[in-house]
């Protein structure tokens, strides 16, 4: 397919493999329903086909071109964003504040795009920080203005400063003088170094969700932090992250350039914070009296329900492997 | 060619903005009436409302769709009054009637006889957004004449927030979009009106809004 050329081989076989993946819980959801009609997976059904869009999608937008790519996670910032702020209340007299928060996603995504770093970092926490609350005075109102700035601050860091690391990722090139030197599996797989980092940390996120998930169904009694998420034990977070970092072992030194150590490492770091991104938007959506952020998935819920994770893995994993390569 | 117009310009733009842009929460979007003669009643907050509205009885059932509009505010200028009726396709209603000799319901009147579905906001004005008022009782009129016509209600919340009255920004966020069981005329005015204010109640009570709680 020339649509994947400038891909590795190693991604185009990764996607492949997901999709077996996805079959085969399409095959099991058949085949339990043989055994037990009167089972009601509906919702399952839903979250398997909805996963079916979803890595299409994301498949195809890497596909394309980097700049596809990146412009498509801008769109996923662009619904979490506005689903955050669907969901909170804000005031009326914000409502042009809120529009220049809107346009910081095609500014920050145009930094990436465009792979100048040092605008993309700071942007956000530096500029907006200070510029948004400078907007808000000067209209005047003082009535909950520290409200105000810190959710509409907050969701931009959320949604969109931290989601728009997972997009940066593609233009990572290790240097010569890098901490860690780059191991390549070949020449043709250097051209989509940063493609194959992107694609390893949405699968190990969204696979640790999922293996977090099945595990706490099925061990540990004791639960982690029941305030927040009632489903989540102990033995659920452990193996969890176990799994992850095995996947992660298993995958990492195959698809990207990094060694084993540095698989492993970035197996437990996203392991650990896609379990702290996960909590830290239930405890939102707790705080706010609803089960889903959103309608726009339908079996998983919202946007931010789905990359919930992917808001604390990305810029972690990122700043990993800026760190060892960058 | 007016009609081609209309239809492109709700197929690129109306469409790619409401559903994109903006993004709608529908829910029972099957009861909407599937041909007319029928009526089509909901809360008022900005000038989207339309927009969502039409965009969910989608492009087959575009040519049969008018919103009823207040002739005062859209037929201001010759430019507007072109645009209002050629391509939104609204049927202007006079606010304030100052003569009694014209029917100020011939135009819906004529439009229900020809089969077509209305699009009516019985608030009479986009108001303080996100805040409801209480429905004149003009439609009460129209059923009465009409008394085998359905009408739907239909709550939206958030369009107030996205474009209220006297801003001309767009700031995206979803909107909810609950529709009710059709409604019809039930022999008396007042009872007609509970009927529909009841049943907008039950809508609007189906999702909690967020509010900070008072300070």
């Amino acid at each position: 397919m020339s649509l994947f050329d400038h891909l590795s081989t190693e991604i185009c076989l990764t996607f492949a493999a997901i999709a077996g993946l996805l079959l085969l819980a399409n095959v099991i959801l058949i085949l339990r329903k043989r055994a037990d009609p009167d089972r009601d997976d509906t919702e399952l059904v839903l979250r398997v086909r909805t996963w079916w869009i979803i890595v299409g999608c994301f498949a195809f937008m890497v596909a394309v071109s980097r700049t596809t790519a990146v412009a498509f996670l801008g769109f996923v910032s662009f619904l979490a964003f506005k689903e955050f702020l669907s969901l909170i209340p804000t005031r009326r007299a914000d409502h042009r504040v809120l529009f220049w928060a809107y346009l910081a996603i095609p500014f920050q995504y145009c930094w990436v795009a465009i792979a100048w770093f040092g605008m993309f970092v700071i942007f956000i926490p530096v500029y907006m920080f200070l510029g948004l609350p400078t907007r808000m005075v000067l209209i005047g109102e003082t009535k909950g203005f520290l409200r105000a700035i810190g959710t509409v601050q907050w969701g931009l860091m959320t949604t969109v400063f931290s989601l728009s690391h997972a997009a940066m990722l593609m233009m990572i090139q290790p240097g010569d003088s890098a901490r860690v030197p780059a191991v390549w599996a070949d020449e043709a797989s250097k051209a989509s170094g940063g493609a194959a980092l992107l694609v390893l940390l949405v699968l190990l996120t969204q696979f640790n969700d999922v293996a977090q998930f099945c595990w706490g169904k099925t061990i540990g009694k004791r639960k982690v932090i029941p305030k927040v998420s009632p489903g989540k034990t102990v033995g659920g977070l452990i193996g969890g992250i176990a799994s992850t970092v095995a996947l992660a072992a298993c995958v990492g030194p195959w698809l990207t350039f990094l060694d084993l150590p540095r698989s492993l490492l970035a197996g437990l770091i996203i392991g650990v914070a896609g379990f702290a991104g996960d909590l830290s938007i239930s405890a939102l959506k707790r705080d706010l009296g609803v089960k889903d952020a959103g309608h726009t998935l339908p079996g998983h819920g919202g946007v931010l329900d789905r990359v919930d994770s992917l808001t604390y893995t990305a810029p972690l994993f990122f700043h990993f492997i800026y760190y060892c390569y960058g | 060619m007016t009609d081609l117009l209309r239809f492109v310009y709700f197929l690129f733009i109306v469409r790619p903005v409401i559903l994109i842009v903006i993004g709608l929460n529908v829910r029972r979007a099957n009861q909407l009436p599937e041909k007319g003669p029928a009526v089509v009643v909901a809360n008022h907050n900005s000038h989207l409302d339309t927009m969502v509205l039409m965009t969910l009885f989608g492009m087959r059932r575009l040519k049969d769709v008018h919103p009823v509009a207040a002739a005062d505010h859209f037929l201001r200028n010759r430019l507007m009054a072109w645009f209002s009726t050629k391509i939104i396709g609204i049927i202007p209603l006079e606010r304030e009637v100052k003569g009694v000799r014209r029917d100020p319901l011939a135009g819906i009147c004529q439009a229900l006889d020809d089969d077509k579905i209305l699009i009516l906001f019985p608030e009479g004005s986009r108001g303080a957004p996100e805040i409801r008022d209480e429905f004149k009782t003009g439609i009460a009129h129209v059923a009465k004449r009409y008394p085998e016509v359905p009408f739907t209600p239909v709550f939206m919340h958030g369009l107030g927030r996205s474009l209220p009255k006297g801003e001309g920004i767009l700031v995206p966020f979803f909107c909810d979009v609950f529709i009710g069981p059709p409604v019809h005329w039930t022999g008396k005015k007042d009872t007609f009106m509970q009927t529909i204010c009841d049943a907008m109640n039950e809508l609007e009570a189906e999702k909690e809004i967020p509010r900070w709680e008072p300070s």
